[in-house]
């Protein structure tokens, strides 16, 4: 099982982009007293977050360590409370953490004064809001194009840049209608497009589809995969779904009680969860939704048909139907086609075999 | 198991507790009804006891004027130049002018329906004869209600950006509201001198108030979220503000210049009374004092037609402004260009028909003399008819309240003697009713009874003050703690020590008197509003017309039919304080949830018991505030009732008024502020309690 402090570090891919070291946010009267050297020292999580419960401090987020790659889609996962919002604020310091500190690109957002902020804010970051936040007055197209107002760009430019980002989220022929006349897919789209129009480096989404319907969710979180496919941004993502999380998430992290308690691939979070919390917590999720081809892959055998592959990345969701087809194996390729191996069905009813009464237990 | 016999036990010694408190304090107050006779000073506090506040406060003020009179004679110059340009020019303008551009505003705001019901009401004001009239109340409005609206929303951002700063401005707010307006009248006479900048200053000052309360209520209902986007986007503080804060409290603020524009048009008629320059407040006045009751009823109905078109207006403005439909060019330029075709248009015509100007004599027709006939004609008539009703309210319902049954039973009013038989008879009464509310609500039941049966017997007028104290000080305790109490007893010690216990009894007697029957015709109303839709929308608009009514225009009526007295006062004070009571309780008993509703149709409540059982006790926190209401606009009426003669708090400001007193001024109309204040925050207390004690929300 992979310890926390191991997988709070990537191990793999490109350059760490958003960093969060030791972060605190406590709500209080004094919350100071519990940090005397404000970045310095701080105390172990466990106990320290007790003591300030004991002292009718909240501490909505509670030595919270991470990094993000560049291009890699973060999700935070948990319960209503468990922090997730206190902490995607801090990351833009819409709060201002108590303690620790958040990196992007190195530097640290706490040191940055106003002006310095307001430029960040202005180029590097976006948001989306769970409630969408979306101003009331203007039509789609002055929502959309607000985030350049403020920065001064002629109303020329920023409307052409706005209509670009409006046709990406599929909004176009809608720019003058005012939000109140959208649906809530629809003002979503229009709060997606605002936090793009900027182009930032990195993005931030609050719980984004929580507030849309079912139906609607799902095709929300199809065109957002889209929509990264086409920009590879670097994302923090928050939700308190977890078939939402494995759709999109590259990593997990699961917050209880304002702590990080496990962070992992989706795979690794379902089948090693690190205590009971998170077990409970992914109880519901499909395994064959979880386990891929590569996690059951064995080294091929002679007499396989190695013609109609499949991706190390696939669901078994995805593979189970051929198996009805008589296959006893089916060939992994990778993305030039070379067979890497190969899934039985027998290997596929064990892993689920297994892993189910493993969860039951 | 446990838990109930600990929470039993609880509740018991917590109801003796109470219980022993009342005790002692009908106990005390039994002690000095008794030792009043051989001690005068507890049933009326000698006057050589009273500590001369008001003359200090004369003195401070003398000094206060002496020091800084020049400088508010410049700023007095400063403030009228606006104003008289503004006079000029609504003057200058020929009617038609004026009635256009009001027209198209009104089609701007409501559509054609408010810019036909604008163009009546000033087609009215022209024909009886009151155009220029007010057309100078007008300018006073005109410039009076801007910098009304500049203070309050400089104050009310303040208030919302410096949370320290919030409290005092709260404090402030509260006694602005409550201080009567003839009450500050007064220092602003004397530091402005006579002449219509009186009334700006105050109108300005009065009007503020709602500005400040809703400009931070906008504002700190901004959602979250929105401001968060605003962040998010790379807002400046400044670039925050004008561009997500303001616009999404844009409405609310709107609100407040609506409230606001309301406030300043009514003290602007009341600060006639000082300032009177050719105004239509003037005018009203003048004419009630000459009993001329035609001519007064209807420059009276200009005041509630202006009133009634600023308010709309306003009011459309505020609800229109936002939203799809403001975007159109037509919106943007079309109406602006219109007014200025409408001016000039008119300014053409004038230059050619010079006699249009002004209008044509031959076109005024008062109907007043016509009115006044008709009027004395009914009072001759009826007069039997309105004698009988006026003494029969009198002897029976309001001298048994300021003096007592006790004086009040004479052969000569009550036809028989108030004898030993009589007292039994009223005991016996009064203890049948005790009997019945204990029997239902249990030993609390009795505290109102007794109470009641007191002062019923004695009259407000003859408690001995140590025992009102003690009675109203317990009420504050049980409902707010210790702080209400100390509040409750600070504020009656102010209006004791400063000598005008007599006349804050009387002002208690006549508010309490209309209060008591607003709640039970109110209630009443309002518990038939709630069950039929119907009496609901009839009632909607008169509420609504009595509530944008200046305070000052209904006295017309009730002084044509009752003449100077109190009962004219009472008749007034409860035409306008009984609508809160008639909309709190029809809201509350509304908004009932309807689970709890089905719940107890489903166990088979007939509709009394619903009522009675389910509804009534659940929407009590809420008609409380109502009643909170009702005992607000009593206050201010009583003391606009003072033109018609009253004889408590209000008149004492009045005279104030008329001597220039400061001291007194400020002293009755702090005494008139407490007793609003005490009132208030013993009620919201109450209510507060209740609310959470039911699991309600706080709103
Ligand atoms: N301004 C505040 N003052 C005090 N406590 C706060 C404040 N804001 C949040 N909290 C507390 O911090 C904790 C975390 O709140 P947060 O909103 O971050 O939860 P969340 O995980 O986003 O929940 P949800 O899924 O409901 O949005 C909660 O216990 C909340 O009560
Ligand atoms: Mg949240």
């Amino acid at each position: 099982m992979p310890t926390k402090n191991s997988s709070s570090i990537s191990s793999t891919g490109g350059g760490v982009k958003l960093a969060c070291h030791n972060l605190w946010k406590v709500y209080g009267p004094s919350p100071e007293q519990f940090f005397p050297g404000r970045q310095g020292g701080v105390p172990e999580a466990g106990p320290c977050a007790r003591d300030i419960r004991a002292a009718d401090h909240i501490p909505a987020v509670a030595n919270v360590s991470f990094d993000v790659r560049q291009g890699e889609i973060f999700v935070v996962m948990g319960l209503s409370g468990s922090g997730k919002s206190t902490l995607i604020r801090c990351l833009s310091r819409l709060i201002d953490p108590t303690a620790g500190g958040v990196y992007l690109d190195g530097d640290n957002l706490l040191d940055l004064d106003e002006r310095r902020l307001i430029e960040v804010r202005r180029h590097k970051i976006g948001m989306v809001f769970q409630n969408f936040g979306l101003l009331p007055h203007l039509t789609v197209l002055e929502n959309v194009a607000f985030p350049l107002k403020v920065q001064g760009v002629t109303e020329a430019r920023r409307h052409k840049r706005a209509m670009e980002v409006i046709e990406l989220v599929g909004l176009g022929g809608r720019e003058n209608a005012f939000p109140a006349e959208l649906s809530g897919g629809q003002q979503q789209r229009v709060g997606i497009a605002r936090s793009l129009a900027v182009e930032p480096e990195l993005w931030l989404l609050d719980e984004p589809f929580s507030a849309l319907d079912p139906l609607i969710r799902r095709q929300m979180q199809d065109e957002f995969v889209r929509l990264q496919k086409l920009l590879n941004k670097t994302i923090v993502f928050i939700t308190h779904d977890f078939l939402e999380a494995l759709k999109i998430a590259d990593r997990i992290a699961i917050m209880r009680d304002g702590e990080i308690v496990q962070i992992g691939a989706p795979a690794e979070i379902v089948l090693k969860p690190a205590d009971q919390y998170v077990a409970e917590f992914t109880e519901d999720v499909p395994l064959t939704r979880v386990i891929k081809a590569a996690d059951l892959m064995e080294s091929p055998c002679a007499d396989l048909v190695p013609c109609d592959g499949t991706h190390p990345d696939t669901t078994l969701e995805d593979l189970l139907p051929r198996f009805a087809h008589h296959e006893t194996a089916v060939a992994v390729t990778d993305g030039l086609g070379a067979v890497v191996g190969q899934v039985t069905a027998r290997s596929v009813i064990r892993a689920l075999a297994e892993n189910a009464t493993q969860r039951h237990r | 198991m446990a838990a109930v016999e600990i929470a039993g036990y609880k509740g018991r010694t917590f109801i003796a507790a109470d219980a022993v408190r009342w005790g002692a304090v009908f106990g005390f107050a039994a002690l000095c009804f008794i030792a009043g006779d051989k001690h005068p000073w507890l049933a009326a506090y000698p006057d050589s006891w009273v500590v001369p506040v008001a003359d200090w406060v004369n003195h401070g003020m003398d000094w206060f004027v002496e020091r800084f009179r020049d400088g508010f004679k410049m700023l007095s110059a400063l403030l009228g130049m606006p104003m008289h340009l503004l006079q000029r020019l609504l003057q200058w303008l020929p009617w038609p002018a004026v009635l256009g551009v009001f027209a198209i505003v009104s089609h701007r705001a409501g559509g054609w329906r408010l810019a036909a019901f604008t163009t009546g009401a000033l087609l009215y004001t022209l024909l009886v004869g009151y155009w220029s009239e007010a057309m100078n109340t007008l300018a006073l409005v005109g410039v009076s209600v801007p910098l009304s609206v500049a203070l309050g929303f400089g104050l009310g951002l303040m208030g919302f950006r410096w949370p320290r700063f919030e409290r005092p401005l709260q404090g402030m707010l509260d006694l602005m509201q409550t201080v009567p307006a003839f009450a500050y009248l007064i220092p602003i006479l004397l530091l402005f001198g006579f002449g219509p900048v009186v009334g700006l200053v105050a109108s300005i000052i009065y009007a503020a108030p709602p500005m400040v309360k809703n400009t931070m209520l906008g504002l700190r209902s901004v959602p979250e979220e929105l401001v968060e986007s605003g962040l998010m986007s790379g807002c400046s503080k400044r670039q925050l503000f004008w561009n997500v804060e303001f616009p999404a409290a844009l409405r609310q603020i709107m609100v407040g210049v609506n409230q606001t524009t309301m406030a300043a048009l009514s003290m602007v008629i009341i600060a006639a009374i000082i300032g009177g320059f050719n105004d239509i407040g003037w005018e009203v006045l003048m004419t009630m004092r000459k009993a001329q009751f035609g001519q007064s009823l209807l420059s009276g109905l200009v005041i509630v037609l202006l009133a009634m078109i600023l308010d709309r207006i306003s009011w459309g403005l505020a609800f229109q402004d936002s939203g799809p439909s403001s975007r159109s060019r037509r919106r943007r330029y079309g109406y602006p260009a219109a007014a200025l075709a409408a001016v000039l248009l008119s300014l053409g015509i004038v230059a050619l028909i010079p006699e249009i100007r002004t209008a044509p004599e031959t076109w005024i027709t008062s109907p007043a003399d016509l009115l006044n006939d008709w009027v004395n004609f009914v009072l001759r008539e009826y007069a039997a008819v309105i004698e009988g009703i006026k003494n029969a309210v009198l002897f029976y319902g309001m001298m048994p309240f300021r003096i007592g049954l006790s004086q009040s039973i004479t052969p000569f009013t009550w036809g028989i003697e108030m004898s030993a038989e009589v007292v039994a008879v009223y005991l016996a009464l009064v203890g049948a009713a005790a009997v019945w509310c204990y029997r239902r609500f249990g030993w609390r039941g009795i505290v109102p009874v007794a109470i009641f049966g007191a002062v019923l017997f004695y009259g407000t007028t003859g408690i001995p003050w140590p025992a009102f104290m003690a009675v109203i000080a317990l009420l504050a305790f049980e409902a707010g703690g210790l702080s209400v109490m100390a509040l409750a007893l600070a504020s009656m010690a102010f209006i004791l020590i400063t000598g005008l216990w007599n006349e804050a009894m009387l002002s208690v007697y006549l508010s309490g008197l209309a209060v008591l029957i607003c709640c039970v015709v109110g209630g009443a109303l309002g518990i038939w509003a709630a069950h039929s839709d119907r009496v609901s929308s009839i009632l909607r608009p008169i509420n609504d017309a009595l509530q944008t009514m200046p305070q000052f225009a209904l006295l017309i009526p009730v002084l044509m039919f009752f003449q100077v007295g109190e009962l004219t006062a009472l008749i007034a004070i409860l035409i306008y304080a009984i609508v809160p009571a008639i909309r709190y309780t029809e809201h509350g008993l509304r908004t009932v949830p309807s689970h709890v509703v089905e719940a107890a149709r489903q166990v088979g409540c007939t509709r009394r018991q619903m009522l009675w059982e389910v509804k009534l006790p659940l929407a009590m926190p809420v008609i409380m505030l109502g009643l909170n209401q009702t005992i607000m606009y009593a206050l201010a009426m009583l003391v606009i009732a003072a033109l018609v003669g009253t004889r408590d708090l209000g008149q004492a400001i009045y005279i104030a008024l008329g001597k220039a007193d400061a001291g007194m001024g400020f002293v009755a109309g702090l005494s008139v502020a407490l007793v609003a204040i005490v009132a208030d925050r013993i009620i919201q207390a109450w209510s507060r309690k209740r609310r959470a004690a039911l699991g309600l929300a706080a709103s």
